[in-house]
């Protein structure tokens, strides 16, 4: 309803614009209007150019100030999330000051040098010096930042085998999340879509021969021991998803026939995440938002929405089809003990079989 | 071969009087001038859908799973008691990328312009083969015709992403759009690419051979020099998406396995073994990466152009500019990588992508600072046209600048697939590409249609849609980074992103705003074709040839002789001079010097 009522507005609007337009332009009927600027439309616009400057500052501003506090800056859990931060708060300052200077001259100019009859325009139509300090600046600036990117990247993306990572499959299929752990020999049994059988419970196809497979674990929450280096191994059976890990920094394809990887350590656990004084404050925020969002549930005689609390979360982010919007899985970053006793509980392989 | 296209050698023969009918003047006609027009036509129509999908799934993304009548009117049995269904939110998606950035800003915007300019620019009669201009049209409108009746298939159009990436464009099972939708979505783009090629193959040829006597390369519009690389980047990758798309369709009807390989899928196996989905991911993007400067580089073209004109100046650092629009086209063929970071591709071949795709800025940034240099001691004239030029340039760079943070592949990894990228690319390259599509309108709609258009409405148009673009997308950045995904139909199973609901809202308000006003420019393109103000001959006061030939549109453009080109395309406020221009075909005074440029 609000939407239609919104379109309604948006259409009277336009048609006392339009209506204003066509009075402006009976007015001027008698005049020989070539629509071709004259110096009245020339001092207009070029005010408005001032006063559009001042919208993009301002609005840079206000999305600063009011959405700056990215939730996705400052919270990294991850032992590579800090390095990733600082590059792209480096990028973004040179962003934010190239953005202000040029946009400021352009605006400024088209201000300034506003036609004017009679004037003649300065004949100027190159400089070598001029065009070379342009050239040479981004060089410069585009080089540290490929150094310093391409670093980043090669650490990230270098998975170093020899500090025995905890080894994680991450399943992907329409439209949900499997996790898989290699068991207390820590390595994952072969696998293949073409072995799954359902009747027999093996939804992911492990091959039920391989001494390695009958420990493995699987489940649908992923929990992970803080402080310990993680190496996923990504596989899909269907199409391709994406496993996107936002407050670790991290993501990979999951790819149909193929295997694919992304290793990290995760460095918060979950309850201290919840307690850091960011995070009370966005727990704060969202859960005002939906006290507010269930009144008219409850007016209806529906549930309320629940209370929010924070969670790690693995989204899907590739489209994968019709429930994309909905394929996460929930994370639990926890103390060593906390895990080793959350994967004791679990059942291996060998006995979730059915016979 | 059409006879008026004879070249350098003149001939006196102007009295082209072929007898006309109806069909061959306004329907299956071989003139360049009225391609173009029927090239803007077709796009413009094109545009108006792709504009009106985004507004729906726009609404949905602010108000999700509310009912709408507009849904409800709309989408019929898709949208049912007005609450949009989530696959054809992802097919509304799909489609408006596909519309958009093929029909509307490659053959809407370089088919109008190149068609429209190449000939008039460069002073030929025609293009080289006015049959095989005709025929790309046709195959134009024939593929935008099947991509729209694509549209009311049964089982839902393509949406699988503008992208398709298989298996889940090649899989029915695996999403209704992927059968017939996606049939006639491949259908409709490998004629279109056909169309495309055609087009391109006679822009390059045109341009070559076609010249006037003294229009030397270096004397070209750089407009022109836009067009013709443009064709030849088109000639070069669009082949390699129509094979990508072939392979697909082999894998989609006849059992080959070039992209597929050990899907279990609704509870069986299916044979395909040994493809891979990366496989495509690289064909697609080899074009698709150089697809976005066939977007943008007739734009940069077309704004250099008015810029200059409008500004009573020459371009500033008119060789620096070619220089750079062939530096940006030799890279665009060789970054298409940075799309695929995260795609399982070795992290090697992820570092040398980076390289290559961060080099790109330089050229970029010269040509920006080539453009304000040209605005300084000007004496501008805020026709629309300009200011959808100064637009552009404000859009192109603050799209432009956080290709820095996606082309950087550490970066990428966290904003990857989410709403920082689709901020970036429509700033630049969708917007900026739009805002130089408009400019050109603006600015040629007399030699189009031997009439103004509404300057007073062009300002509103401008100005209305100049605020709505950035309200879209400015937010849209930080929603991003706050790691919210694409594509989604509906963020509320995302507690997480409850408080981001309300950007989401502002967004919504100003593509709508921005989306209806656009009703603005329609009414003022079509009601000025009948009732707009009579063009005088230059109305702009330009030095490029175009504005030489006669208002009212002749075959061959010319009566008389083809004009002779004595300088460069920029001889603004030459000192030396009593007007502010001097055209290309006014001999250099005696002992009057032509720049080295």
């Amino acid at each position: 309803m609000t939407a239609l009522l919104t379109i309604i507005v948006l259409v009277f609007i336009l048609v006392a614009i339009w209506q204003m337009v066509k009075i402006f332009d009976l007015a001027q009927a008698k005049n020989e209007n070539t629509q071709v600027a004259t110096d009245k439309d020339n001092t207009m616009n070029a005010y408005l150019m001032m006063g559009f400057l001042a919208f993009i500052y301002i609005i840079t501003i206000v999305c600063f100030v009011k959405w700056g506090d990215l939730p996705l800056m400052s919270n990294s859990a991850s032992e590579h999330g800090p390095t990733i931060d600082n590059l792209m708060i480096i990028s973004m300052v040179i962003i934010f000051i190239t953005q202000t200077i040029t946009q400021f001259l352009l605006h400024y100019f088209a201000y300034k040098y506003k036609g004017e009859k009679g004037k003649k325009a300065l004949f100027f139509a190159d400089n070598n010096k001029l065009e070379a300090i342009w050239t040479i600046i981004p060089v410069i600036v585009l080089a540290g930042l490929i150094i310093y990117g391409l670093n980043t990247w090669i650490n990230i993306m270098g998975v170093d085998e020899s500090d025995d990572p905890l080894v994680v499959e991450l399943y992907a299929q329409q439209f949900n999340w499997k996790a898989r752990y290699g068991g207390a020999d820590n390595t994952l049994g072969k696998a293949n879509v073409r072995l799954i059988d359902i009747d027999r419970a093996n939804i992911l196809g492990l091959d039920e021969s391989d001494p390695n497979a009958q420990d493995d674990v699987i489940t649908t929450e992923l929990h992970l021991p803080v402080g310990k280096p993680v190496l996923f191994k990504m596989r899909s059976q269907d199409v391709l998803h994406s496993a996107y890990m936002p407050h670790f920094r991290a993501q990979m394809n999951c790819v149909p026939g193929m295997i694919t990887q992304f290793g990290f350590t995760p460095t918060v656990t979950t309850v201290a995440m919840r307690e850091t004084p960011q995070m009370q404050e966005k727990i704060k925020r969202i859960n005002n938002i939906r006290v507010e969002n269930s009144k008219p549930l409850l007016a209806k005689g529906e549930d309320p929405l629940e209370s929010y609390e924070f969670d790690y979360l693995l989204l899907c982010n590739k489209i994968c089809g019709k429930s994309h919007y909905n394929m996460q899985m929930k994370i639990v970053v926890e103390t060593q003990e906390e895990y080793d006793a959350w994967i004791k509980e679990q059942k291996e392989f060998k006995n979730s079989l059915v016979n | 071969m059409s006879a008026h296209a004879d070249t350098h050698d003149h001939d006196d023969d102007h009295g082209h009087h072929h007898k006309e009918t109806f069909v061959t003047k306004y329907i299956f006609s071989q003139d360049h001038k009225m391609i173009a027009k029927q090239y803007l036509i077709t796009g413009t129509i094109m545009g108006v859908i792709g504009v009106l999908m985004s507004m729906m799934f726009r609404m949905q993304i602010a108000w999700p799973e509310e009912p709408n009548v507009l849904f409800e009117a709309l989408l019929g049995k898709w949208a049912p008691d007005g609450v949009m269904d989530a696959d054809i939110y992802l097919a509304l998606v799909t489609i408006h990328g596909t519309i958009m950035v093929f029909f509307v800003l490659t053959a809407g915007l370089s088919g109008t312009f190149s068609n429209l300019l190449i000939p008039l620019q460069i002073g030929a009669r025609d293009m080289a083969s006015g049959f095989l201009n005709m025929v790309s049209y046709w195959l134009f409108f024939l593929s935008s015709i099947i991509m729209v009746i694509s549209l009311f298939v049964e089982a839902g159009p393509a949406a699988a992403g503008w992208t398709i990436y298989p298996p889940l464009s090649a899989l029915p099972m695996a999403q209704g759009g992927s059968g017939m939708g996606m049939t006639l979505w491949l259908v409709s783009m490998a004629i279109f690419i056909a169309s495309s090629l055609l087009g391109s193959l006679n822009y390059i040829v045109t341009v070559i051979n076609l010249r006037t006597k003294g229009m030397s390369m270096t004397r070209l519009p750089l407009t022109i020099w836009a067009f013709f690389v443009t064709a030849v980047i088109g000639v070069v990758s669009f082949p390699v998406l129509l094979s990508a798309a072939l392979l697909l369709i082999m894998d989609r009807s006849f059992g080959t396995s070039f992209f597929l390989s050990d899907i279990f899928i609704q509870g069986e196996v299916l044979h395909y073994q040994g493809g891979s989905p990366v496989l495509f991911e690289h064909l697609f993007w080899f074009l698709g990466h150089p697809e976005v400067y066939i977007v943008i580089l007739p734009a940069m073209g077309l704004v250099s152009e008015i810029m200059a004109s409008n500004s009573r100046k020459p371009i500033f650092g008119y060789r620096a500019m070619i220089a750079s629009i062939l530096a940006i086209a030799f890279l665009s063929t060789i970054v298409w990588g940075h799309h695929m970071f995260i795609s399982g591709m070795n992290p090697f071949l992820g570092s040398v992508f980076t390289f290559t795709t961060l080099l790109i800025a330089i050229p970029s940034a010269v040509k920006a600072f080539n453009w304000i240099t040209t605005l300084w001691k000007g004496n501008l004239q805020m026709n629309p046209a300009m200011l959808f030029s100064i637009g552009f340039v404000s859009t192109f760079i603050t799209g432009g600048l956080t290709g820095i943070i996606l082309g950087d592949s550490a970066l990428d990894i966290n904003v990857h697939d989410t709403y920082f990228v689709v901020a970036h690319f429509h700033l630049v390259m969708g917007i900026s590409a739009l805002y130089g599509m408009f400019a050109g309108i603006y600015h040629w709609y007399p030699k189009m249609f031997g009439r103004m258009l509404n300057k007073n409405l062009g300002y509103i148009h401008f100005w209305i849609t100049a605020v709505c673009a950035y309200g879209v997308f400015f937010p849209m950045h930080f929603i991003g980074m706050a790691g919210l995904p694409r594509r989604y139909y509906t963020n509320s199973n995302f507690p997480l992103f409850d408080d981001l609901a309300n950007v989401n809202v502002i967004i919504t308000i100003f593509a709508l705003i921005g989306g209806v006003v656009q009703i603005v420019y329609l009414y003022n393109f079509f009601s000025s074709i009948f009732f707009g103000k009579k063009a005088v001959q230059n109305p702009w006061k330009s030095t490029t040839l175009e504005w030489t030939a006669p208002v009212e549109h002749m075959h061959g453009n010319w009566p008389g002789d083809i004009p002779h080109v004595h300088r460069w395309a920029y001889d603004y406020s030459k000192p030396g001079h009593d007007v502010d221009f001097v055209p290309q075909n006014i001999p250099l005074k005696d002992g009057e010097e032509e720049l080295q440029h």
